[in-house]
C-alpha cells in the first residue's frame, strides 16, 4: 500500500512536465513545426515570473490548511511601481530600485503576518483585505501612469543565451537554492513540520510563530522582486501587472505536486507546472480561439489537471 | 443476593481489544429491573468501554449482550434507544450551537409539527424541574452559553425524558463530576426515586462515598475484568479502595540504591498550578524522576504544558533552569509528523545540533536515528521508512528517542505509555532511570501506579491542584487513590 501511495505522490510533478510537453507538441503540430523554438523561448521567459511567486506561495501553502497569500497580485503591482520610480529611468540606480522592490515586498509580508498573528484573522481574509489596501496605495502612488524602466534593466530582463533567457537560467539556480532551503535548513524543515501538525511542531521545540512570520515575509519579498522583473520585461510598471498571478501562483503549486493539506512541497514540479500554464495559453493562441473561449478553456483545464493530479491523494 | 426482580440486562463473556491492548477480558454482568448498580475502578479498568458496548456505541469482539432476555440483532445506538437504554457519558453529547429545546428535539425525532420547539422545551423543562428544582435554565438558552455544570444537568435531564420510547436503563458515567454538592444531591435523590419507579441505573463515579450510599450493588473492575461484585452494604470506602488497587508489589520495584537526598543537586523546575493558592508547588532537581499522579484530566497535562512554555518565555510562578523536551502521550495529535520518515521524526527536536555549517547533515541525522534505533530497539528494517510503518509502541519509542536524543536536560512525559506493551514499558523504565542517573530530570505524568513506583517523588493532582506530595518511602497506591478522590465519602 505504501508503494502505491508513494507512486501517487511522486507522479504529479512528472505529469506537469509531461503536460507541458504535450501542450507544446499540440501547438507545433498545429503550426506544422514553425516557431517551435521561439515558442519555447517565450514560454521559458514567462514561466520565470510564475515560478518566482510560485515558490513563495508554495512555502506559504506548505504551512498547512488555510495558509495562502492572496495579496501577491497587489504586491507585484506596488513593487513594480516602487522599483521603477526609484530607478527613475537611470541605469545607475537599478540596484536601489531592486532593493526598494525587495523591501516593499518584505513590508507587505510583514503586514500580512501582523494581521494574521496579532488580530487572529484567517490568512485568506487577511491577505485578501491587505491586497485592497496595497492596491489603493499603488493607485495613489503611481497615479495610474505606466512608469518606464531604465534601458539597461529592460535589456537585462530580455537577455538570451543561445535562445535560452538569462532569467530562466537564474531561476533554475534559484529553484535549486529553494529546494536546498526547504529540505536541508532548519527553516525549511520547520515549515514542513508545521504543515503536518502545528501542535506537534510547537511541542517539538519549533518556534512556530517565528517560522510562519518568516514564511509570509519570504513570500512577500519574492512578490516584490517579481514586480520589478515584470516591469523590466514588459517595459513599464502598472497596477494590473500582477493580476494573473493570483490564480497562477496557486495553480502551479498544486499542479506541481505540493500538497494543499500542507507539510509536503515539491519544487521541481513547480517549473513544469509554470511551463504548462504558459504553453497552454500559447497553444490556445495559436489555435486562434477568442479571448472568452481561451479563459474558459484555461479554467477548465486547470481544474481537470488539479483533479487528476491531486484529487484522491489524501483524505482531509 | 437473592433478587426476585426480573432481569433487564445480561452481559456474558464480553471481550474487547483495541489493537493489541485488551480493554475487556471476559466480563459478566447482570442487572435487574429497578436496580441501581455502582461501577467503580481505575482509569483504564474498562468501565467506559463496557458501558459503550451496553449503549451500542462500541461492539464487543466476543461475548453476548441480552436485554430483557432477548439477544438483539445488529445492536447499535438506535436499537439501544428503542429498547430503553439511555446514557450520559463523560464527554457531553449536546450540540453547543443549538438551544436546550433543540437538543431535546434531536434526541426525540417524534416531536414534529409546527409546535415542536414549544413541546420540546416543555418536555425538558418539566424534567429539569423534577430533578433540579431551581435550576435556572431556559429551553431557549444556547448550550454553548451554559456553564459546564448546567450543561451536565441538561444532559442528565434529557436522558430521563420520555416521548414514544420507554426509559428502562440509564447509564450515568461520572454525572456528578461537574456538579456542585447541592445539585449532585438533587440528582442522587432523583435517581433513588427513579429506581423506586422501576428504572434501572448504572452509576459510575470516583466519589466512592456517593456510590456506597446510593447504589444497591457495587461491581469493581480492574484491568478489564470484574474483581468484586456484592451488595453495597458489604463495602466500605477502604474495602473498595483495596479492591480497586493493585496490592501486590513487584519484585523489581524494591531495588535500593536509588535513594537520593532531595535538594542536593541544582534546581531544575519549580512550578505552581495556575489555580493553586497556599502551599503546594512542584519542585524538581537535576537527576530526579518526578511523578505527577491523580485521575486523568486533573491538571497534570496543563501543568506540563505550562512548564514547557515557561522554558522559552519567562512566566510568573514558574522557574525552569534548563532546556526542555516533551514526550507526547497523544502521539497522533501531539507527536508524530505523519509524512516523515522515522529518522526525520527522531531528528526534529535536534535540528540545531544536526547542522554542519548552515545545512542539516543527512549523515548526522541518520547516525542519530541509528544510535537510538539500536539503543531502544525500534523494530524497523529501515530507519528511512515512514513513521506510520511502525506499530504504536514503536512510534512511541521514536518519540522517546526524539526527546532523549536531544540536548534537553528536562524531559516532560505526558502519560507516554498509552498503548505501549509491557515489554517495551520495562525497557523504557530502565532507560529513564539510566538517563536520570546521568543527570537528566524527568517529569512524568502517569495514571498507572506501576510507573509511579519508578519515581523519586510523586505529586498527586485533583481538580487542577496539587493535593499531596509523597516521597518515595511514603508512596503507596492507597495513598494515591485516597488523595485522588475528593473527601466526600
Amino acid at each position: 500500500m505504501k508503494g502505491t501511495l508513494a507512486g501517487v505522490l511522486a507522479r504529479p510533478w512528472i505529469w506537469s512536465f509531461i503536460g507541458a510537453l504535450a501542450v507544446w507538441l499540440a501547438a507545433i503540430t498545429f503550426t506544422g513545426g514553425t516557431g517551435a523554438g521561439g515558442m519555447l523561448t517565450a514560454a521559458l521567459s514567462l514561466a520565470v515570473f510564475t515560478v518566482v511567486v510560485g515558490v513563495g506561495q508554495m512555502f506559504v501553502i506548505t504551512l498547512g490548511p488555510g495558509n495562502v497569500d492572496l495579496s501577491l497580485p497587489a504586491n507585484i503591482g506596488l513593487a513594480s511601481a516602487v522599483a521603477m520610480t526609484v530607478m527613475a529611468g537611470d541605469d545607475q540606480r537599478i540596484a536601489f530600485g531592486l532593493l526598494a522592490a525587495l523591501a516593499c515586498g518584505a513590508a507587505i509580508g510583514t503586514a500580512n503576518y501582523l494581521l494574521i498573528w496579532a488580530l487572529r484573522i484567517p490568512p485568506i481574509i487577511a491577505t485578501l483585505s491587505a491586497s485592497f489596501v496595497i492596491q489603493s496605495i499603488d493607485i495613489s502612488y503611481g497615479r495610474g501612469l505606466q512608469i518606464k524602466p531604465p534601458p539597461g534593466f529592460a535589456d537585462f530582463t530580455n537577455i538570451q543565451l543561445f535562445g535560452i533567457p538569462l532569467l530562466a537560467v537564474l531561476t533554475v539556480l534559484f529553484m535549486i537554492g529553494a529546494h536546498v532551503m526547504l529540505q536541508r535548513t532548519i527553516f525549511g524543515r520547520s515549515v514542513l513540520a508545521i504543515g503536518q501538525n502545528m501542535r506537534a511542531a510547537r511541542l517539538a521545540g519549533i518556534a512556530v510563530n517565528r517560522v510562519r512570520f518568516a514564511t509570509y515575509v519570504l513570500c512577500g519579498t519574492l512578490g516584490g522582486i517579481n514586480g520589478a522583473l515584470l516591469a523590466g520585461y514588459f517595459r513599464g510598471a502598472n497596477v494590473d501587472i500582477g493580476n494573473e498571478y493570483l490564480l497562477a501562483s496557486i495553480a502551479v503549486v498544486v499542479i506541481g505536486g505540493t500538497s494543499v493539506a500542507g507539510g509536503k512541497a515539491n519544487i521541481p514540479g513547480l517549473f513544469g507546472a509554470a511551463l504548462f500554464l504558459v504553453l497552454l495559453l500559447t497553444m490556445l493562441n495559436t489555435f486562434g480561439v477568442s479571448a472568452g473561449v481561451r479563459l474558459l478553456l484555461t479554467g477548465l483545464i486547470i481544474v481537470a489537471v488539479i483533479t487528476a493530479a491531486g484529487g484522491t491523494k489524501r483524505e482531509r | 443476593m437473592t433478587d426476585t426482580r426480573p432481569e433487564l440486562v445480561r452481559l456474558s463473556g464480553v471481550e474487547k481489544y483495541f489493537g493489541a491492548v485488551r480493554a475487556l477480558g471476559g466480563v459478566d454482568l447482570a442487572l435487574a429491573q429497578g436496580e441501581c448498580l455502582g461501577l467503580v475502578g481505575h482509569n483504564g479498568a474498562g468501565k467506559s468501554t463496557l458501558m459503550h458496548i451496553l449503549a451500542g456505541t462500541a461492539t464487543a469482539d466476543r461475548g453476548q449482550l441480552a436485554i430483557a432476555g432477548a439477544v438483539p440483532a445488529n445492536y447499535a445506538p438506535g436499537t439501544a434507544k428503542q429498547l430503553g437504554v439511555r446514557c450520559v457519558f463523560q464527554e457531553l453529547s449536546l450540540c453547543p450551537n443549538l438551544t436546550v429545546a433543540e437538543n431535546t428535539r434531536v434526541f426525540h425525532p417524534s416531536l414534529t409539527g409546527f409546535t415542536w420547539r414549544r413541546r420540546a422545551g416543555r418536555l425538558i423543562l418539566d424534567k429539569l424541574d423534577a430533578i433540579f428544582p431551581g435550576h435556572g435554565i431556559a429551553p431557549s438558552d444556547l448550550v454553548q452559553d451554559l456553564p459546564i455544570g448546567r450543561r451536565q444537568m441538561v444532559e442528565v435531564a434529557r436522558a430521563f425524558t420520555v416521548t414514544d420510547e420507554p426509559v428502562r436503563l440509564v447509564i450515568l458515567d461520572e454525572p456528578t463530576s461537574s456538579l456542585d454538592a447541592h445539585t449532585a444531591g438533587q440528582l442522587l435523590g432523583f435517581v433513588r426515586r427513579a429506581v423506586g419507579d422501576g428504572i434501572s441505573c448504572i452509576f459510575i463515579s470516583h466519589l466512592l462515598g456517593e456510590v456506597i450510599a446510593n447504589c444497591d450493588r457495587i461491581v469493581v473492575m480492574r484491568d478489564g475484568t470484574t474483581v468484586a461484585d456484592a451488595p453495597a452494604a458489604a463495602f466500605d470506602r477502604d474495602r473498595l479502595v483495596a479492591a480497586m488497587g493493585d496490592v501486590e508489589v513487584h519484585a523489581r520495584d524494591v531495588e535500593a540504591g536509588h535513594e537520593r537526598r532531595r535538594g542536593q543537586s541544582p534546581l531544575r523546575v519549580r512550578a505552581r498550578p495556575a489555580r493553586q493558592n497556599g502551599a503546594g508547588e512542584l519542585v524538581a532537581h537535576e537527576g530526579e524522576i518526578i511523578g505527577l499522579a491523580g485521575l486523568a484530566g486533573h491538571g497534570q497535562t496543563s501543568l506540563l504544558l505550562s512548564i514547557f512554555a515557561a522554558a522559552t518565555r519567562a512566566t510568573t510562578g514558574m522557574e525552569v533552569t534548563a532546556s526542555v523536551a516533551l514526550v507526547a502521550g497523544d502521539r497522533q495529535a501531539d507527536g508524530i509528523f505523519p509524512l516523515w520518515s522515522i529518522a526525520e521524526n527522531i531528528g526534529v527536536r535536534s535540528l540545531h545540533s544536526l547542522r554542519s555549517g548552515l545545512l542539516i547533515s543527512a549523515r548526522r541525522e541518520y547516525e542519530l536515528a541509528m544510535h537510538w534505533r539500536d539503543k531502544i530497539r525500534i523494530r524497523t528494517p529501515d530507519i528511512d521508512n515512514n513513521i506510520l510503518s511502525l506499530s504504536g509502541g514503536n512510534q512511541q519509542k521514536a518519540l522517546f528517542a526524539r526527546a532523549l536524543g536531544s540536548d534537553a536536560r528536562i524531559v516532560l512525559m505526558d502519560d507516554p505509555m498509552r498503548g505501549v506493551d509491557v515489554g517495551t514499558k520495562l525497557e523504557v523504565y530502565e532507560l529513564i532511570r539510566a538517563e536520570a542517573d546521568a543527570g537528566r530530570t524527568f517529569l512524568w505524568y502517569t495514571t498507572e501506579f506501576d510507573e509511579l513506583k519508578q519515581c523519586d517523588h510523586v505529586y498527586v493532582f485533583r481538580n487542577d491542584l496539587i493535593v499531596a506530595d509523597l516521597t518515595r518511602d511514603e508512596l503507596t497506591e492507597q495513598k494515591v487513590i485516597q488523595s485522588s478522590f475528593a473527601e466526600a465519602g
